[in-house]
């Protein structure tokens, strides 16, 4: 580990799928870093690979991918080289996973008590008995009502709130280190959706775990995270804490995705959307992947990868605007509005754009 | 639960009771009467036969005769075996195909569950290719063929089983594997098919991420939920079994009803046919009934819907 903070370290990782009409790139040369006690957000367009990426940290991912470059640090480890059978003893246990649907995640034919229990019985050893009795505990932890009532129920008498309050109890019941939450309230209404991540936020701070939070819903995260990473067609973009990509956002994706994100300044009730698609991983662009979508692209976005330049100690973003001999350009209003205000918040000192790089 | 029960077994006498009348008179519908080889009798030798069985009458009569016997618990004489009470005949024959079938559908389905398990989880590797081909080659060759080849190589050849009679439970080996096999292949193929979906489900995904082994995972999670479909499958399969393989019965001289019930429609024995008809048709209806309270039992969320009927 290269800093003793770092739950987790992943470094230049690159993942292909292999499929009828060729390789897809799906992860290009990603790394990044999970701290203890923190939530990391990743955000990017379906595709982009955040998914891709967290299932690789469980070694769940699909038949047909392949891990061709970088490794998974987790305890001193690399997670990459451990087999099916070493990362049976990992997966529930230090790194445990939520996922997108709650009305599906669940079994529909065992009782849920018993879906909570099954962790602990295979991580801790536990008789069904004692195993049923802290997965009771949990319960009440995620705030299922009357517990002792509907332990034995099964799935289907729950509303979808309530079945990703249980899949969460699942995730948590060994008390992981990090866990990992794949667009958890995506199948679910605004207010139900905000009652999970405050609960989320709860069992955080009481079970001390690290989070890494993998959405498109930029609202979520600004509630949410401690940092976040932006992905683009296979790779980190930009990174940085919360604020800083929020109010000093320097890729002009991460302007696209802010721009396309309705807030109560929105002026004009028109939303603007990012123009194109995605590039098609199976044969990526060379240089900035973006920068066929961008109205900010130079003609080095077409001919060379940008390198990651810091903007601080903890923010990095990788386009060639922030290079020293770009030409200075202006984002679109509503991210000079953004840019305002966190010149503001920093109060002494206006955020540098340009003068440092990697 | 209770009401919905007795709704449904009132639903299975009006079922037994079309079956009854439409088979009444399909049957007259047929040519010939239950004295046509009796070349050698008279005319009126003939009509006073008739007249003692009552076959004179209107048919109409006959038909309102015999619905008032059947709720008097009789299902008549049998003409061809000296009037011998059809419930006897049904009764005395009955324990062999029984027993045939519950032994072909357990091997059938146990070993079918395996295959197709073995299918799904080995998906697209030559195992489950070996699964597919052996389940294929069941559907796909009768059992009378499969019994012959039986009786040839297993009986006669290794001399292992006695090739015909039944006498014993080793008489009941070959004709129970030679019915076994088509079961055996429709669970094969029906449970993986079903396991493969299951196996690519979110709650198998989740069950993965528990890090559960790769046992575990089918276990507990891929087979109760594979299996519920395949209730549905039993019902029929079981009827099917049970009321006998006419052909494999005869292969195997087992005194069964399936043998019984081909001979009495070939000298017209109007109270055979109708009691083995009705006796199957009940036989299949209460399978089915059986099918829908088992699937209750094994998946919960039927059962409440039951509950709330």
């Amino acid at each position: 580990m290269e800093n003793p903070e770092n739950v987790i370290e992943v470094r230049n990782l690159e993942i292909n799928f292999h499929t009828y009409a060729g390789e897809v790139k799906a992860i290009r040369d990603v790394s990044f870093d999970l701290r203890k006690g923190e939530t990391l957000a990743i955000v990017g367009e379906s595709g982009s690979g955040k998914s891709v990426t967290t299932r690789s940290l469980m070694g769940l991912l699909a038949p047909n991918a392949e891990i061709k470059k970088g490794s998974i640090m987790f305890h001193g480890d690399d997670i990459i080289k451990k087999s099916e059978k070493e990362m049976q003893h990992i997966r529930g246990k230090d790194i445990a996973m939520i996922f997108q649907d709650p009305m599906t995640s669940l079994d529909p034919t065992m009782r849920i008590g018993m879906q909570i229990a099954e962790p602990l019985m295979k991580h801790k050893g536990l008789k069904k008995k004692e195993a049923i009795a802290q997965a009771l505990e949990m319960l009440k932890l995620v705030g299922i009502t009357n517990p002792e009532g509907r332990i034995n129920d099964y799935p289907y008498q729950f509303s979808g709130g309530m079945r990703q309050r249980i899949v969460i109890a699942i995730a948590l019941v060994c008390y992981p280190e990090v866990l990992i939450a794949d667009e958890p309230t995506t199948a679910l209404d605004v207010t139900i959706q905000a009652q999970i991540l405050d609960l989320m936020k709860d069992l955080q701070n009481r079970i001390d775990t690290s989070i890494i939070f993998i959405t498109h819903d930029l609202g979520v995260v600004a509630g949410m995270a401690d940092r976040v990473a932006v992905m683009y067609a296979g790779k980190i973009v930009e990174y940085g804490t919360v604020d800083e990509i929020f109010f000093n956002p320097q890729h002009p994706y991460t302007w696209g995705l802010l721009n396309s994100m309705p807030t109560l300044d929105t002026e004009g009730g028109s939303l603007s959307a990012i123009p194109g698609t995605p590039p098609d991983l199976l044969d990526p662009p060379v240089g900035d992947a973006f920068a066929a979508r961008s109205d900010y692209a130079m003609k080095i976005d077409t001919q060379q990868e940008p390198p990651f330049f810091k903007v601080s100690d903890t923010h990095y973003a990788a386009t060639w605007l922030l290079h020293p001999d770009a030409p200075k350009v202006t984002p679109p209003a509503e991210i000079v509005r953004r840019q305002q205000k966190f010149a503001a918040m920093q109060k002494p000192e206006a955020p540098i754009k340009s003068d440092t790089k990697e | 639960m209770r009401k919905y029960l007795l709704k449904r077994i009132l639903y299975l006498f009006l079922t037994l009771f079309i079956v009854a009348t439409a088979t009444f008179f399909l049957m007259k519908l047929m040519p010939g009467t239950p004295l046509q080889n009796e070349a050698k009798l008279t005319a009126s030798e003939k009509a006073s036969i008739l007249a003692q069985y009552g076959l004179d009458k209107p048919v109409w009569l006959q038909y309102i005769t015999y619905i008032v016997g059947i709720f008097h618990g009789s299902l008549g004489l049998s003409f061809q075996f000296s009037d011998q009470a059809v419930s006897y005949l049904i009764g005395s024959r009955m324990g062999p195909s029984m027993q045939l079938g519950a032994q072909a559908l357990v091997v059938g389905v146990i070993f079918g569950i395996i295959l197709g398990a073995i299918g799904a989880i080995k998906k697209d590797t030559w195992a489950d290719r070996l699964a597919t081909i052996l389940s294929i080659l069941g559907i796909a060759v009768p059992s009378f063929v499969l019994a012959i080849l039986f009786q040839y190589y297993v009986g006669l050849k290794l001399g292992w089983f006695p090739v015909a009679g039944w006498s014993g439970f080793a008489y009941t080996v070959l004709p129970t594997l030679a019915l076994a096999a088509s079961p055996l292949a429709e669970t094969a193929r029906f449970i993986r098919t079903d396991m493969v979906d299951v196996l690519s489900s979110d709650y198998i995904e989740l069950a993965k991420a528990k890090g559960l082994s790769k046992f575990g995972i089918v276990y507990h999670h891929a087979l109760r939920n594979s299996l519920i479909p395949m209730v549905t499958l039993i019902g029929p399969l079981a009827a099917a079994l049970m009321t006998g393989s006419m052909v494999v019965e005869n292969i195997f001289s087992v005194p069964g009803i399936g043998e019984q019930f081909v001979k009495s429609i070939l000298v017209n024995d109007y109270p055979t046919i109708m009691g083995v008809t009705i006796f199957y048709s009940a036989l299949l209806c209460v399978l089915l009934l059986l099918t829908d309270i088992v699937y209750g039992i094994i998946d919960p969320r039927i059962r409440l819907s039951g509950n709330g009927d």
